[in-house]
């Protein structure tokens, strides 16, 4: 079994079943702050599928599109918060 | 061969960082327990899965790169997971039923949004004699 086999066979299956248990917090979430976290966790896992996706296919440039996930991640998490502060004003 | 382990390795802990975030999103009774889980696990995960993406590379750029954006991460991280908490306590998002003390109890006035650093009942005791 290479590196490659078990990154497919193990880490990328483990990535996605994580992703579906977020998304049911997404769905589920009783208020609208439940779902701001759920979406930051998703985008941060998003970060993880595109460094294993790098090691696999042996593409470092893929970390520049983690890089925008990340920052756009951050900018939506603050404008997100920001507007629910405003709605309850 | 013992990079591909050390990657293997990283790479499996940092998948299994992630997914017992996932596990916490689901099982946590709490919004503000559900921060803390994102906040610790996913940060630790994510930057274990870029070291183990640095490491397979062997070039000292992409190195750079990764330790860029895991030292970012690490800086947005609690910035965030302040700013959803804060929110989340003006908005009115109650606290676990279990949950043994609440710091900001009547330090916070809602009709007016001012946080103070004393309760207010103190405050107006207070006065009189400033």
């Amino acid at each position: 079994m290479t590196l490659l086999d078990f990154i497919y066979y193990s880490v990328l299956p483990i990535l996605s079943i994580s992703v579906i248990l977020i998304f049911i917090r997404f769905l589920k979430g009783p208020n609208m702050v439940d779902r701001i976290i759920a979406l930051d966790l998703i985008v941060t896992t998003g970060i993880g599928f595109i460094s294993a996706y790098s090691i696999l296919y042996n593409q470092p440039a893929f970390l520049d599109v983690a890089m925008i996930l990340a920052l756009i991640a951050f900018l939506g998490t603050v404008a997100f918060t920001y507007y629910i502060q405003q709605k309850n004003k | 061969m013992i990079t591909e382990i050390i990657v293997g390795i990283l790479a499996f802990s940092g998948s299994l960082f992630v997914l017992f975030a996932a596990v916490g999103m689901i099982r946590m009774p709490d919004t503000y327990l559900r921060i803390s889980v994102t906040t610790k696990a996913a940060t630790l995960g994510i930057g274990l899965l870029l070291m183990a993406a640095a490491i397979h590379s062997y070039d000292i750029a992409i190195t750079a790169k990764v330790l860029v954006i895991i030292l970012f991460i690490l800086l947005t991280a609690p910035v965030s997971a302040h700013l959803i908490g804060r929110t989340s306590y003006f908005s009115g998002v109650k606290l676990w039923k279990d949950s043994v003390m609440d710091d900001l109890e009547g330090k916070y006035n809602s009709s007016t949004d001012i946080l103070s650093s004393e309760k207010e009942e103190e405050k107006i005791e207070n006065k009189p004699e400033d």
